[in-house]
């Protein structure tokens, strides 16, 4: 039973469920405690000592039920079974003494496979079958492409050839148990490739969105297909996450140690200067202010949705944060993004400012005019846009003052770099002021630009 | 034979914190029994209001012991969680002892001497005495062992977890100046979480990870039971099942298990026989406490009470 749990450890890994070493210690210490008898308070065990969000949870309890669901070779075998009876019995009412003794005799000649197979003995299969996957490595697989190769080599490892070799003696000698024993064959490779089935989808799954995921980040935010867009969320989220853990740190932190010794004298006056009371020196650090501006004009709108959805999602890092979009004009969106759901939010303003032919000139003039005051030393400002202005007036003075306002004014181009400057692309005029210039198609490149934001201000 | 025993034990915890007034689900029950075999901490997520809270009391209640609550907020350091030096009795004492200090030291002819006098006496002023316990050392001073009740650690700081560590993992602090303080008798550690922040992995994986949600309308029917007895069944079935169809909307901040005892409560005061539109119109603030909640409530009201009576005829 150990190896059962092990594997189930390594079923859960496959699920997405993060279960280190010391983790399996502990619930194999638990699982010692409760015991395999009662099937509920095993799974909750398992569920309390493995996972560790309300998420991984669901996966686990999913990934439990497939793994200690009843073996499927069982059940082929019952039905197969149920399938033979009435001829058994009808061989019964034959002289079937002789029958038997003519099976028991042929079987004695016959391999260790084909007499469990004869024998019916269902128990003893699915045991079989679960050495011999074991033996097989059948956690290995990791691709739908490798089920041949893996039911080949459990049925290899269960004895196969010699199989083969009683059946043809068989058909020579004894040709109605060679039938029985044929069809049993059937039944055994298909109860084989049920349990290669089983085993992919419970050890392949992590393989599969790992490669996946590794596909999504670094394809084009801009061309996603609508099927892979939640798929895109979640990542985004993921990212979100980490990037979440990474920064979230406390903003004042009291560096012990440091005596201030200005406000320590200041504060023990009353007795003499003798320091009852200490104070120490305290280091402040500002959490990101940010100001996004994102053009949603066509084939950036995409781009502008999941950034937006990175720097909302953020909120425990990022403090403050206010978001425009523009295409022609231009207009304050952070409170439908807070309020509403990513997909209803973006709806709203895509029907308020979208699909309009972009015009940088005087969506800036808008900025200037009703939210310049936002702008404060410390913010960073990011621009997300193809700096396609359509040839209208690119107001690059505006941008100039933008610049001079805040603490870094970083411009992410979901455009590639060869592409700047061409046709009425004003990237080049609009980059001198601009601190950071980045280009940022995928998500993975999403994820650095933020990150360097943050990261200035820590 | 340890099956048999495992789950009536689990079935004797589930007694145990019942004849405390906390109905617990089997699996609270589970992690509650899982907790003390193998001496791991519980951290306990979920919304607020399910009694997260509740159940370190009444495991507290239940054996007897003493129980522990250290409150977590931002900004809450080792000073105020493990312990502190009593700086000022310390700096007094030095105030006072200076002429004792005189005359011990009168003796000594030379500087080196002195220092060597000195130091034959040894850290006295970083001593046993000197030092002013906080709710984690006291936890493991308690010589009969306790519930440690760490509340709502989402609230603290990320460095304050990594604090935690060393407690939850081997039941002791390092004290540098002291060396090493084990508990006496390991105490039972539950961490409550609103899930406000995600915690660090380190801090998850030394605890059994429990979520509370909202319970089952058969549980929660129980709970009320054991919460306000003086209410009729016919009115906490209606009740409960009001409360189910209201979790149902899309609301700011849902009716917990807490709302709905307050409810039971107020309306045994009222002495309601059933629910009528009139009467959960004018508790329904006892239910929600946001302003816009109340009002996108309000034109379901008629609704789920006639679904919740349904209920209680068929169910």
């Amino acid at each position: 039973m150990r190896e059962n749990l092990h594997r189930f450890f390594r079923a859960a890994r496959g699920a997405g469920v993060r279960v280190s070493p010391a983790e399996s210690i502990d619930a194999m210490r638990a699982v010692a405690k409760v015991g395999f008898g009662d099937r509920g308070i095993l799974r909750d065990t398992l569920l309390l000592t493995l996972a560790k969000t309300q998420d991984e949870k669901l996966a686990l309890a999913d990934t439990f039920e497939l793994f200690f669901s009843p073996p499927e070779p069982k059940q082929e075998q019952l039905e197969a079974d149920d399938g033979r009876d009435p001829q058994d019995a009808d061989r019964g009412a034959e002289p079937d003494a002789a029958n038997d003794s003519g099976g028991s005799q042929s079987a004695e000649g016959l391999g260790p496979l084909a007499q469990m197979l004869l024998s019916q003995d269902r128990n003893a299969i699915a045991a079989a079958i679960a050495g011999a996957a074991n033996a097989a490595s059948l956690s290995d697989i990791r691709y739908s492409t490798q089920r041949g190769i893996f039911s080949s080599r459990i049925l290899d490892a269960m004895g196969l050839q010699r199989l083969r070799d009683d059946l043809d003696d068989l058909t020579a000698t004894n040709p109605s148990l060679a039938e029985r024993l044929r069809a049993a064959l059937d039944g055994l490779r298909e109860a084989v490739r049920d349990t290669v089935n089983q085993g992919l989808a419970l050890y392949a799954r992590e393989e599969a969105e790992n490669l996946r995921n590794e596909i999504l980040r670094n394809a084009p935010l801009a061309r996603i297909e609508p099927r892979q867009v939640e798929q895109m969320r979640a990542l985004i989220r993921q990212i979100a996450r980490r990037l979440r853990e990474r920064y979230s740190k406390p903003r004042k932190r009291q560096r012990r140690g440091h005596l201030d010794v200005r406000r320590t004298l200041r504060r023990n006056a009353a007795w003499g200067s003798v320091p009852f009371l200490t104070a120490w020196k305290r280091k402040h650090r500002d959490r990101p202010k940010i100001v996004a501006l994102c053009d949603v004009s066509g084939s950036v709108a995409k781009v502008s949705d999941f950034f937006l959805l990175l720097i909302h999602s953020l909120h425990e890092v990022v403090d403050d944060v206010r978001s425009f979009a523009f295409s022609s004009h231009l207009i304050e969106v952070s409170a439908i993004l807070e309020s509403k759901s990513p997909e209803a939010a973006m709806a709203e303003i895509m029907s308020k400012v979208g699909f309009g032919s972009s015009d940088y000139g005087s969506s800036l003039d808008d900025f200037e005019h009703e939210f310049m005051s936002t702008l404060t030393p410390q913010t960073t400002v990011i621009v997300l846009g193809d700096a396609r202005s359509n040839n209208l007036d690119p107001r690059a003075d505006i941008l100039r003052r933008i610049s001079e306002r805040s603490k870094r004014l970083v411009w992410l181009n979901p455009e590639g770099r060869m592409t700047w400057g061409f046709g009425d692309s004003e990237m080049p005029r609009y980059a001198t002021f601009c601190s950071v210039v980045r280009q940022c198609a995928t998500a993975q490149q999403l994820e650095r630009a933020v990150s360097d934001i943050v990261a200035t201000y820590q | 034979m340890a099956d048999q025993k495992a789950s009536t034990s689990i079935e004797a915890v589930e007694s145990g914190l019942a004849a405390q007034g906390y109905i617990a689900s089997r699996q609270i029950a589970t992690a509650v029994y899982l907790s003390q075999q193998i001496e791991k901490p519980i951290l306990v997520e979920g919304p607020a209001g399910v009694g997260k809270t509740e159940l370190a009391k009444a495991i507290a209640a239940w054996r007897g012991m003493k129980m522990i609550r250290l409150q977590c907020y931002e900004g809450l350091d080792e000073a105020k969680a493990l312990y502190e030096w009593k700086y000022a009795k310390q700096l007094l004492y030095t105030q006072i002892l200076k002429d004792k200090l005189g005359e011990v030291l009168g003796g000594a002819q030379t500087l080196h001497a002195a220092l060597g006098q000195l130091h034959d006496f040894g850290d006295v002023f970083f001593s046993k005495e000197f030092v002013e316990p906080r709710p984690l050392l006291q936890a493991l001073e308690q010589p009969g062992g306790c519930v440690l009740l760490v509340d709502e650690i989402d609230k603290s700081d990320a460095e304050f977890e990594s604090l935690l560590l060393e407690i939850l993992s081997d039941f002791q602090i390092t004290i540098p100046e002291l060396g090493t303080v084990s508990a006496i008798t390991p105490p039972t550690v539950i961490l409550t979480s609103n899930s406000e922040r995600d915690l660090g992995d380190a801090l998850k994986r030394r605890c059994l990870h429990l979520h509370i949600g909202f319970p089952e309308q058969r549980l929660e029917e129980r709970i009320v039971e054991s919460r306000v007895p003086g209410i009729s069944q016919m009115l906490r079935r209606q009740m409960v099942g009001f409360i189910h169809e209201l979790r149902t909307l899309d609301l700011k901040k849902l009716p917990s298990v807490s709302e709905t005892i307050d409810w039971a409560r107020v309306l045994v005061l009222l002495q309601a026989g059933e629910l009528d539109t009139e009467i959960v119109k004018d508790t329904l603030n006892v239910l929600l406490k946001y302003e816009a909640d109340i009002e996108a409530a309000q034109p379901h009201v008629s609704t789920f009470i006639a679904r919740a009576a349904r209920h209680n005829v068929f169910g």
